[in-house]
């Protein structure tokens, strides 16, 4: 059934690996392509692959379908393209080196749980370009087959290095997610056991009152088969009350239990909340319940529900609060009938369901973030980490030049931090309380509490395997060999040698690619052009596919019609199998039948032909199975409302347009860029971010790069006009074309520093004359040239101020401010640079901007430059040392000093205001008298 | 100069029109490289008091007084009670044995006079329902009096008790009062200066009695200073500035500033028409204690000295428009000036080269090159003096957008300006303000223990 994996190690280094030149390999020109050279993009590792970018998979292992496909992230149908989910998922699935094995241990009478460890494996498979870091886990569900239900987790990528380099970094981030759906996931279960207890209870006192009533009946009554069966159906409950408490007992017991796995960290805040709950539900079914007792009792079970919970402390009260409004889903104990107690729901939970609700998304977040991170090619996550590292060390002088470093990067330097990816104070509350019981009908929870029913295939046959697998083995022998980077490798090599025959010469060569692969600079000055309209082409075919996808409406309609053939063919299904199989429900070893397998086959391909055959138009959306066949309703509702509005940050400004619309095809060009280089700018959409209030982020950054290399490039005053705005000098543009105003402050935006979180120290366009304030607030302005009376007061200010400002005349192509014969910008302001590429000179003059930070960084923190080493010294001595720093030391003349000045004068009243908070005084404006002179193009 | 920027055949700026003299962008001696912007009035500012050596108050017509440390630009207090706009205001420190802490007197046109405490903010006292509205303030420290003028003279002690009133005789009352020495007061009502005399009896009532009035000014006297002990000074509307004996109340000495070149016809063609009064009016007097007197005289500044008892150095138009305020800075021969036209001027008197001919720069230098050609009047006499100084210009501050009402100085520490445009600006040293804050860095970066948190 599944094929043999073809390992990660049988695809060597692709051709283009001339960068990371490999003693073992055979030089380029002996070597044969594996792929023919299909994209023009040599650096995109995807060239061959089926898929555009990597995507993170959620599949499971469903008893009742086999391997599918549950998730993607992102959870857009495009990511995956033409590529197989399904034919994945079943690939993926099948290296599950978990041991889950449940059943009867030797020595006790009751089933156990097992706690497995994760397992993390590398695969790969070279006919479809995609390898994967796959991560398994088990969850726990009372209704499943042993309870547990194998899921998994994989990146996918088409660039092997990129998942072997960064092993450590994908497990951590997928443990961390993986413990999260776990910790939600044992909690659900907890509460599963006890409403099944509940129920169960309930039945045993229903059962015992019978019982009674026959006793009191006669001896005559007794011994009657009808009795016989009620004894025999008392005794299986009461095992079954017995069965579940142990599973409780168990799962309570969870974190007792030793884990072996280092990324395992769980959160323990999570932890002692869910053993606390845990407990308290234990203590509540300690010993079976007085035979009348329940009934007795059923009025007070409210009361009981209120003792707990007021001993539960505070979120008891609110709790109870929330039972008198009935806004919580409450519960009435169902009756089990004895056929159907171990019997299956005919629709297994979904993942959601599994885990906690907040805990789910949670985990979605988590891996949702973790793709975010792990975007773009090893090359640019490399960069993109040194630069991270360094930024965080310099926290001081960050605010200058770079944008704002995200909480979660901060979070990055605790690797084995606890983590909890839930917002414990937002839901504590909700998840502490377990559900509580108001004696009234709840038609919510219904379908899942009923006595299941018996015409289910799928919980049949499922059931019956769950019930013979009752090995207990408490986790897998693999699980060690995953763990480390190095263990991985020597899977791939055991991969190697066990099933595909893979030659030698690929494990010193995937070693010797530990080595960060350099950024070739070669790359930046291709010219770019070509590049461009690719870009354009693409994302204009993407859209042109986006509409034929759209088929907008229809989508729903299509839906509903897999549902109802659905039912339908299930009801037949059931019509078939139920007779036979019922009666094996509440015997507890039956042998394993190869029958469930083969049903299990069966029911796979009913589910998935009909899908695939009735809707052949959207493939890529069948592709993915959000939810069990039987959830099929609720999953319309999700389509329809949760994809337009993924992740994208535009979201809240488009509309969504339909299920493909133009709002999601837009955004993922716009932010699937992949690839470091794809920042392409064309000048005519720059539509700058500035002044809106919206965070500056390392995307406009970046595209401002571009605009900031054609000033450069353009304009030979260029260096003068920098100088301006590193000096701390006001720089008015002046001109009467908007767009062209604001193209060009966007661009200079790049060198204000400390421009403020969302650039508030940037005024892209200002149509009134500006006041001193203004000129104190804002270091780049961009004003409109006008004609009219408020023109000439616009330019009486302008002359007014002309000392603190330097006026950059957007029309007339002229510079008015102070000479500046510095060597310090030269080579981020020169206007015959070789740089053609925006985001390559974005790169240049951050690299730049660091190094001008650093060095005022170590300026302004070296003591003896402005305060005196001894009492005897004069404030000249200190002059005089200072100024020889600046000269002699770092090699800057008067005009380069005064950036260093400037920079340092900020980067003091950074540190002195990070103490006080907000300060009420009003902020320093510093200038200089210099005069001015007019510079030409 | 800025045509460059209109880019088109517009009329050029006032810049360009008018004959004054323009320092440039590069200004060496200008040692104010830094400023802040103070905010929080809503109308034009025209109070300054300074309170100590780094507190300041500011009042104007929103009739809110505020209290600022100018060392870090920080608003202190926020005094409110003032219905309208606030037409005097002094510190009053009286030492009563105990220790003194300046408080603040101020006066409004809603006719009420009140007593603020900086400190705290709170109105310590408060006078309402006066006669008429309080021109005029002016505090007897050594009797722990003080003094309002208006329509009528009031005489108060510390705690706000009426002791004496006394009513003016002319229409427009008292606009500027100066103490005298043996307890008598001079006021300025119209076109006289009275004098008056306070007696203290025996029960320890206070009587004020007219003395003397001087009716020598041709016109309303527009400021009256004290101007050494034994000298005081007034100036008038129509440019005559008359020196005082402060004991025998004589004249010691009478100028008449005017601008005797409008009548000529040669320059009448550049001067456009006769002179507005305003240009030869005294609009304010100072003095640096000593030997100068600074008289602001219309958009021009006069240097008088009393030793010599003519006008030794001067700047005719010295602003574009009137000057509202100027400084003698007491022992440097430093000058500043504040003016309707936004800026702040600061001048040195310096000695000229060549004495007959008055080497100014600019547009303006020339004029005067022109003027002094012409030798009729005072001003022949002025340049008939041998040594005859020069007020150089050294620097200018431009920041404000309406007139600049006042300004005080700091010394080293700063120097405020208040002006129409609503707000207060703080100048400071650059240089000084930076050393400042590097002490603070480092004082900080002690008490973290570093730099890693």
């Amino acid at each position: 059934m599944i094929g043999s994996p073809d390992v990660v190690a049988f695809t060597k280094e692709d051709e283009y690996s001339q960068t990371n030149p490999d003693a073992w390999a055979l030089p380029e020109e002996f070597s044969i392509p594996l792929h023919p050279l299909a994209n023009t993009n040599p650096w995109a590792k995807t060239s061959y692959a089926k898929f555009t970018k990597d995507f993170i998979l959620i599949s499971e292992f469903s008893e009742q379908v086999g391997p599918q496909p549950l998730l993607t992230i992102p959870d857009d149908p495009k990511v995956c393209g033409t590529f197989d989910l399904n034919y994945f998922s079943l690939r993926i699935m099948s290296v599950d080196y978990q041991a889950s094995f449940v059943g009867h241990p030797p020595g006790s009478g009751y089933p156990r749980l097992s706690f497995v460890e994760d397992s993390r494996v590398v695969l790969g498979d070279s006919k479809e370009g995609a390898f994967a870091y796959v991560h398994h886990l088990t969850l726990y569900d009372l209704e499943a087959r042993g309870f547990v239900r194998p899921f998994c987790m994989a990146y996918v990528s088409a660039d092997e290095r990129k998942i072997m380099l960064q092993f450590q970094e994908l497990s951590l981030r997928f443990s961390q997610a993986s413990e999260c759906l776990k910790a939600g996931n044992r909690r659900a279960f907890a509460k599963e056991l006890q409403r099944k207890l509940r129920d169960l209870e309930y039945t045993h006192s229903v059962l015992e009152r019978e019982e009674g009533l026959q006793k009191e009946a006669g001896p005559q009554c007794m011994y009657s088969p009808h009795a016989v069966e009620k004894a025999n159906e008392l005794a299986n409950v009461e095992k079954s009350i017995y069965e579940h408490r142990d599973l409780l007992r168990q799962i309570n017991s969870y974190h007792c239990h030793p884990r072996r796995d280092p990324h395992a960290v769980t959160c323990q805040k999570c932890m002692t909340e869910c053993l606390s709950e845990c407990e308290k539900l234990l203590d509540k079914y300690a010993k079976l319940a007085n035979p009348f007792s329940y009934t007795v009792q059923m009025g007070k079970v409210e009361e009981q529900e209120r003792q707990i919970n007021v001993e539960g402390g505070q979120e008891g009260v609110e709790d109870m609060e929330d039972e008198g409004i009935g806004r919580r889903p409450s519960y009435t104990p169902q009756l089990i009938k004895a056929k159907s107690a171990k019997c299956f729901d005919k629709r297994l939970k979904t993942l959601r369901e599994l885990c906690d609700e907040s805990f789910y998304e949670a985990t979605v977040e988590l891996l949702k973030e973790t793709e975010r991170s792990f975007r773009g090619d090893l090359c640019y996550l490399y960069t993109r980490r040194l630069d991270k590292t360094l930024r965080r060390r310099q926290r001081v002088t960050n605010f200058l030049f770079e944008e704002e470093l995200g909480v979660d990067d901060e979070d990055e330097g605790g690797i084995l931090r606890p983590f909890c990816a839930v917002n414990h104070a937002a839901d504590s509350y909700t998840l502490l309380d377990p559900p509580a019981i108001v004696l009234r009908p709840e038609p919510l929870e219904l379908d899942s509490l009923q006595p299941p029913d018996p015409l289910d295939p799928a919980s049949e046959t499922s059931h019956i395997q769950s019930e013979l697998e009752q090995g207990h083995l408490e986790s897998s022998p693999s699980d060690h060999t995953l763990e480390t980077q190095e263990s991985s490798e020597e899977t791939k090599g055991s991969f190697s040698s066990d099933k595909s025959g893979m030659g030698p010469a690929e494990k010193p060569q995937s070693l010797a690619s530990v080595r960060p692969e350099p950024p070739d600079p070669d790359c930046d000055l291709t010219p770019d052009p070509d590049h461009n309209a690719d870009l354009e082409r693409e994302s204009s075919s993407e859209e042109t596919t986006a509409g034929e996808d759209e088929g907008g409406d229809q989508t729903p309609v299509s839906l509903l019609e897999v549902v109802s053939e659905l039912e339908a063919s299930r009801d037949d299904d059931c019509e078939r199998i139920s007779d036979g199989v019922c009666e094996m429900e509440s015997d507890l070893l039956v042998p394993l039948d190869t029958a469930c397998c083969m049903s299990q086959e069966g029911f796979l391909y009913e589910v998935s032909a009909p899908e695939a055959g009735s809707h052949p138009g959207q493939p890529s959306e069948s592709l993915v199975v959000n939810q069990e066949p039987q959830a099929f309703l609720p999953l319309q509702d999700d389509y329809a409302v949760g994809s337009p509005c993924s992740e994208s940050p535009v979201a809240g400004l488009e509309l969504p347009m339909g299920l493909f619309g133009d709002g999601v095809s837009r955004t993922s060009v716009e932010d699937g860029s992949d690839c470091t280089m794809s920042a392409s700018t064309g000048s005519e959409r720059a539509a700058s971010p500035l002044g809106y209030g919206g965070l500056v982020t390392l995307r406009h950054r970046k595209k401002a790069g571009q605009g900031a290399l054609r000033f450069v490039r353009q304009y030979p005053f260029a260096i003068q006009a920098l100088w301006c705005l590193l000096s701390g000098r006001t720089l008015v543009v002046l001109g009467s074309d908007e767009g062209r105003v604001r193209r060009l402050v966007a661009a200079l935006a790049l060198f204000v520093p400390s421009p403020g979180k969302c650039g508030e120290r940037v005024q892209p366009w200002l149509s009134c004359p500006f006041t001193l304030t203004d000129l104190q607030r804002w270091k780049l302005i961009g004003l409109q040239r006008v004609a009219s009376p408020v023109g000439s007061s616009m330019l009486y200010s302008l002359s007014r101020y002309s000392r603190y400002i330097s006026i950059l005349d957007a029309d007339q192509k002229t510079l008015r401010c102070p000479p500046y014969r510095g060597k310090l910008l030269a080579n981020i302001a020169d206007h015959r640079t070789y740089i053609r590429r925006g985001s390559t000179y974005f790169l240049n003059l951050q690299s730049t901007l660091c190094r001008l930070a650093a060095r005022a960084f170590l300026f302004t923190f070296t003591h003896h430059l402005h305060l005196p080493v001894s009492s005897t010294e004069g404030p000249e001595v200190v002059e005089g040392r200072r100024r020889c720093f600046l000269q002699e030391q770092l090699g800057l003349d008067e005009e380069d000093s005064q950036i260093l000045l400037y920079l340092s004068q900020l980067i003091t009243q950074q540190y002195l205001q990070a103490a006080t908070g907000s300060s009420a005084a009003a902020p320093c404006f510093s200038f200089t008298y210099t005069t001015s002179v007019l510079y030409k193009i | 100069m800025f045509r460059w920027i209109l880019g088109g055949r517009e009329a050029q700026s006032s810049v360009e029109k008018s004959p004054v003299l323009c320092i440039g962008e590069e200004q060496p001696k200008n040692w104010f490289t830094e400023l802040q912007v103070l905010k929080g009035h809503f109308d034009i500012v025209r109070f300054l008091v300074q309170i100590d050596d780094f507190r300041c108050a500011s009042a104007g017509d929103d009739g809110l007084i505020l209290v600022w440390n100018i060392e870090t630009g920080e608003r202190l207090q926020e005094l409110r009670g003032h219905s309208q706009q606030i037409t005097a205001m002094t510190t009053f420190s009286c030492s009563d044995g105990l220790v003194s802490h300046p408080s603040l007197i101020s006066a409004s046109s809603d006719r009420s006079v009140s007593l603020w405490d900086p400190d705290t903010g709170n109105r310590v006292q408060t006078i309402s329902d006066l006669q008429s509205s309080v021109k005029c303030l002016l505090v007897l420290e050594r009797l722990c009096l003080w003094v309002s003028g208006g329509e009528e003279l009031c005489l108060w002690n510390r705690d706000f008790q009426l002791q004496c009133q006394k009513q003016s005789h002319s229409d427009t009352g008292i606009t500027a009062l100066i103490e005298l020495p043996k307890n008598c007061m001079a006021a300025a009502m119209d076109k006289e200066i009275m004098i008056y005399r306070l007696t203290v009896a025996p029960d320890s009532s206070l009587t004020v009695a007219e003395l003397r009035c001087l009716s020598d000014h041709q016109d309303q006297v527009r400021a009256l200073i004290n101007v050494s002990d034994g000298l005081f000074a007034s100036g008038s509307h129509a440019g005559e500035l008359i020196l005082w004996d402060a004991i025998d109340w004589n004249i010691l000495a009478y100028e008449h500033i005017l601008w005797e070149e409008s009548q000529s016809p040669a320059q009448a063609e550049i001067r456009l028409g006769a002179p507005k009064p305003s240009e030869m009016s005294i609009q304010q007097l100072s003095t640096n204690g000593k030997v100068l007197i600074l008289a602001a005289v219309g958009s021009g500044l006069y240097v008088y000295s009393v030793l010599t008892k003519t006008v030794v150095a001067y700047r005719k138009v010295a602003h574009d428009s009137n000057v509202l305020h100027t400084m003698l800075l007491s022992d440097r021969s430093e000058v500043m000036s504040c003016s309707e036209d936004g800026s702040v001027r600061m001048w040195e008197i310096q000695d000229l080269p060549l004495p007959a001919e008055p080497a100014s720069p600019g547009f303006f230098g020339l004029w005067n090159f022109g003027r002094s050609n012409k030798q009729s009047g005072p001003p022949k006499k002025i340049m008939d003096v041998p040594n005859i100084r020069t007020l150089e210009l050294t620097g200018d501050l431009i920041g404000h957008s309406g007139a600049v009402q006042m300004f005080v100085s700091f010394k080293e520490n700063g120097l405020v300006t208040c002006s129409a445009d609503h707000l207060l600006i703080l100048w400071k040293n650059g240089e000084r303000q930076s050393h400042r804050r590097s002490l603070a860095l480092f004082k900080k970066l002690e008490e973290n223990g570093g730099l890693v948190r």
